[in-house]
């Protein structure tokens, strides 16, 4: 297998920092947002995104923590089950802007899972995505608000996203897993 | 072909380590079991606390409800996290059906089966009975309690209950007062907390204690008896109060209820000998005045309720564990 | 059919007279005339020969404790299915309990049985008759009557005969005829609900459970009774070291007092029933190592007299329920040989005790019998069992004779089985082919 990095630790700062730019652009109410990470990884993007917003405006703005693996369209189909980690949300959704925070929009399968979990959770006025990366390969019509970076990838390539807060480093790297890869 | 997998894969999330078909009982349970049962859990008393309580995880999937023994908690708190899950559930009672009829267990086990039930949840007075199910279903089998034997997901929730508010299990004191002789409820407690590192101690009668427990022989590990109510209480952080059923009354196992109740009711001057901070659980229905003083029903210490709630939680997450998935045929 | 059966090279163990040697053994018109060695050297013509190097020439084994349901439960075994099932259990005089329906409590009854048994059987079948009328425990049957019409002995087995002052004066009324009353000692009230031994294991598995002490009790009491009368008791399948001791104790003062114990009393433990398996459900139920121990020592002291099967064939559907319905009792005669032998393999016993406990102990118990058995002696009647000690076989219950199917031992490996058994010098059964009894 061979890896190639795409993105560097700074690289990653940078493209945060971008992303909440473009959030505070484009949200001129933002006592009204809530920002929900999908587990696992959108969790620290999440939180990272916030504390920029905070950063550059002031504004705290309340960060959740969802797992939607009950809501996953695979369940019925999987040998074996996820495991079930908890949901936390500090404030109402109701009549809220939740942004929907992953490091990976893929498919777009996570993020139908995690909007139904979201919508079982309450009645928000609006719902956005964003992602860290987006590597394309849409399987649903989904697509993202905010986009870090647009990875053009390959099926049988694989994008890993790590960072510090649950791996070892900040980077983001792309795997050639060696042979084509069929669904 | 295979490929090396040392990372999660995207959108890959955390596979579960859990191979029970069935739940029989916890007899077998490993430290690691116990966790993933609480983990899950608290997953699923988040969902409770939701507007839309109802989670699509067993989706497709029919759970039938087999009671041959009158309940409406237990099998109403099954019924509930079943739907919770989006699962489709038949009760068959034994009043109402073809049990009453004569129809042997195997023969009502085959219909299921042929109705297609993915679980099926029974609750039978002879001990045993959901091992014979075991052997005869391809569905998988919840034990809702066989005769004196177990109860196991009354001891899961029963520990649950503990967990959230101690934080952890091992080395509480745990006291179980009154008649575990005849009680599925307490032996299967005796399991779960000893099963984590909890000290149990049994308070009874030695008539209402489990047979030769007393003086010949000890099948639970690290169990204590004490015979006197004071003695048992003293430092305990959960006290567990069993009921005590009318029929033992007569049984010419104790002298008569007031006996009892002089000896062995707790009352508010006897918890207090337990810590301040002490748990005082029920598994229901509590007879006011005869186990218990009915002033601590409902006293602060009291966590009978939650039991109740924590029920629907810990049951979803057995049905979640057991059921949900892919099951291939072992 | 020839007349004369020549028995070769195999060694004969006969307990009656204290012998063990390697020969032969000749048979004419149902009679043994010679035995030992080199007696078929002046007999060659005209004889069907058995060639037995290698196996064990014993008396005919004699079970004085078995049920064969017939009347009345012919779904769980008939006289004809128990007798083949017997014969192929080396078993050639078999003595079957009361608890038929009808109860054996009349002569009419027995003799249903004893012609039922003319007809089907070719094992020899001695009736016990009731204790008390329908074996319900109040009122005496008609003993002497019975005993006239050819029972062997007394019993309401099945159950104990609990009250105390009908066991009384079952022991006096009997005690003219010289032949036993046969107690399954049990108190009921000790019992109460109980489905096996009460134990850690009962308490593990929450099945209901009686303690040795109910055995105990009873085996107690029916000892003093039968001091106080002089009659004579004979206790039902022991299964407890205390029961063991009290017999002891009672031989020592002189009480007329036999017992017996089944090769699944001196094999298997409670443990035999972890799983809920109902067949290893058995009254009395199965105990401890050390009740085992207390058995095997009873055996080689004679404090126990002889082994009986107490084999009780039930349905499949009957034993294929929840523990608690599912019926006691364990189709034994198949597997009795095979399971003793374990003993004799581990060394806990000779096979001339085990021999002894089977054939020549229960000769002497069956003075009703009217008839000399048990003995390989010249003028005996041929009555043989032949032994391939070392033979290896896994148990099948799907391949018993018996329609009874609920054995513990299924799929458990055994050494030593029955080559051949032969009454009144004919073979009845043939464990050496494939297709078995003739």
């Amino acid at each position: 297998m061979t890896n190639k990095t795409v993105l560097t630790a700074e690289d990653i700062r940078r493209t945060l920092g971008r992303m909440a730019h473009e959030i505070i652009e484009h949200n001129r109410d933002l006592s009204n947002i809530v920002m929900v990470g999908m587990r696992t990884r959108g969790v620290p993007i999440a939180h990272r995104l916030a504390e920029n917003i905070k950063k550059y405006e002031g504004t705290t703005i309340p960060v959740g923590v969802l797992d939607f693996s009950l809501y996953r369209d695979d369940l019925a189909h999987r040998n074996l089950q996820p495991v079930v980690e908890s949901t936390s949300i500090p404030v109402s959704i109701d009549e809220k802007i939740v942004i929907l925070v992953d490091d990976v929009l893929y498919t777009g399968r996570s993020a139908r899972a995690a909007m139904d979990a979201l919508i079982d959770m309450g009645r928000p006025s609006s719902i956005k995505l964003a992602v860290m990366i987006d590597r394309g390969h849409r399987e649903l019509p989904i697509r993202a608000d905010y986009v870090g970076k647009n990875i053009p990838s390959s099926r049988n390539e694989d994008v890993r996203v790590k960072l510090s807060e649950t791996d070892d480093t900040d980077e983001v790297s792309i795997f050639n897993l060696g042979e084509t890869q069929e669904e | 072909m295979a490929k090396e997998q040392t990372e999660l894969l995207e959108d890959e999330p955390q596979n579960l380590n859990w191979t029970r078909k069935h739940l029989l009982d916890i007899d077998s349970f490993t430290v690691a079991e116990y966790d993933l049962v609480l983990k899950t859990a608290s997953a699923m008393k988040e969902i409770l606390s939701r507007p839309i309580k109802k989670v699509p995880a067993l989706r497709g999937k029919t759970i039938a409800t087999l009671f041959y023994e009158p309940s409406t908690r237990t099998r109403g708190s099954f019924e509930l996290a079943a739907k919770n899950l989006s699962a489709d559930v038949i009760n068959l009672a034994s009043a109402s059906s073809s049990i009453v009829k004569g129809e042997s267990l195997i023969d009502t086990l085959h219909t299921l089966q042929a109705m297609g039930v993915n679980g099926i949840v029974i609750r039978h007075s002879m001990a045993g009975a959901p091992y014979l199910a075991a052997k005869h279903a391809q569905a998988s089998i919840i034990n809702a309690g066989d005769g004196w034997h177990a109860h196991p997901t009354q001891a899961l929730l029963d520990m649950y209950t503990v967990f959230e508010q101690k934080k952890h299990l091992k080395d509480l004191k745990v006291v179980i007062l009154g008649d575990s002789r005849h009680s599925r409820v307490a032996r299967s407690n005796i399991w779960g907390f000893s099963g984590v590192g909890a000290k149990v101690t049994l308070c009874a009668p030695l008539t209402l204690l489990p047979p030769g427990m007393n003086y010949r022989y000890h099948p639970y590990q690290g169990v204590e008896i004490e015979t006197d109510i004071q003695k048992a209480l003293e430092g305990a952080d959960v006290v567990m109060v069993l009921r005590l059923q009318k029929e033992r009354q007569n049984a010419g196992l104790m002298p008569d209820v007031r006996e009892y109740i002089r000896y062995y009711q707790l009352n508010r001057q006897r918890f207090a000998l337990a810590k301040p901070d002490a748990m005082l659980m029920h598994p229901g229905p509590v007879n006011e005045n005869i186990e218990i003083e009915p002033e601590l029903i409902r006293c602060p210490a009291s966590v009978i309720d939650q039991q109740v709630t924590n029920g629907i939680a810990v049951r979803m997450a057995l049905l979640y564990l057991v059921i949900g998935g892919k099951k291939d045929e072992i | 059919m020839k007349s004369r059966l020549i028995i070769k090279d195999g060694l004969i163990i006969d307990p009656a007279r204290s012998l063990e040697v390697k020969g032969d053994l000749v048979v004419e018109d149902g009679k043994i005339i010679q035995s030992g060695p080199g007696a078929a050297s002046s007999f060659n013509q005209n004889a069907e020969v058995i060639e037995a190097k290698g196996m064990i020439i014993a008396p005919g084994f004699i079970d004085f404790h078995c049920h064969l349901r017939e009347p009345g439960f012919e779904d769980k075994e008939t006289i004809k299915t128990g007798s083949l099932a017997a014969a192929a259990g080396g078993f050639t005089t078999i003595c079957c309990m009361p608890n038929t329906q009808p109860s054996a409590d009349s002569t009419s009854t027995l003799s249903y049985i004893r012609e039922t048994a003319a007809r089907d059987s070719r094992v020899r079948v001695l009736p016990i008759a009731c204790v008390t009328v329908d074996r319900a425990g109040k009122t005496l049957a008609p003993m002497i009557e019975l005993a006239e019409a050819g029972a062997v002995g007394f019993s309401d087995d099945g159950s104990p005969i609990a009250d105390s002052w009908i066991m009384l004066r079952a022991l006096e009324y009997s005690k003219p005829l010289g032949l036993p009353i046969i107690n399954h000692c049990e108190d009921p009230a000790l019992v109460a609900n109980g489905q096996m031994n009460e134990g850690k294991i009962s308490t593990l598995l929450g099945i209901p459970s009686s303690p040795a002490i109910s055995e105990e009790v009873m085996i107690a009491r029916d000892v003093r009774l039968a001091e106080y009368t002089g009659a004579w008791v004979h206790i039902a399948h022991i299964s407890t070291a205390g029961g063991v001791e009290i017999v002891r104790e009672a031989k020592r003062r002189g009480v007329r007092v036999t017992a017996e114990a089944t090769p699944h009393h001196l094999s298997l433990t409670e443990e035999a029933v972890m799983n809920y398996d109902t067949n290893a459900r058995v009254n009395p139920p199965l105990r401890t190592q050390e009740d085992i121990e207390a058995l095997i020592e009873g055996l080689k002291d004679s404090t126990i007299d002889i082994i009986a099967t107490d084999h009780a064939p039930h349905t499949s559907s009957d034993k294929n329920q929840e523990f608690s319905l599912a019926p006691a009792g364990i189709s034994g005669f198949e597997t009795a040989l095979g399971v003793v032998m374990k003993l004799v393999h581990d060394g806990r016993l000779t096979m001339a005790e085990v021999v002894s406990k089977m054939t020549i102990a229960p000769a002497a118990i069956l003075v009703g019998a009217g008839l000399k058995l048990g003995s390989l002696d010249n003028g005996s009647i041929a009555d043989i069992t032949i032994i391939d000690p070392g033979q290896r076989w896994v148990v099948d219950s799907n391949a018993f004779l018996s329609k009874g199917k609920n054995t513990p031992y299924n799929r458990m490996e055994l050494k030593g089985k029955v080559a051949f058994t032969i009454v009144s010098g004919q073979i009845i059964f043939n464990g050496t082919k494939n297709s078995q009894t003739l």
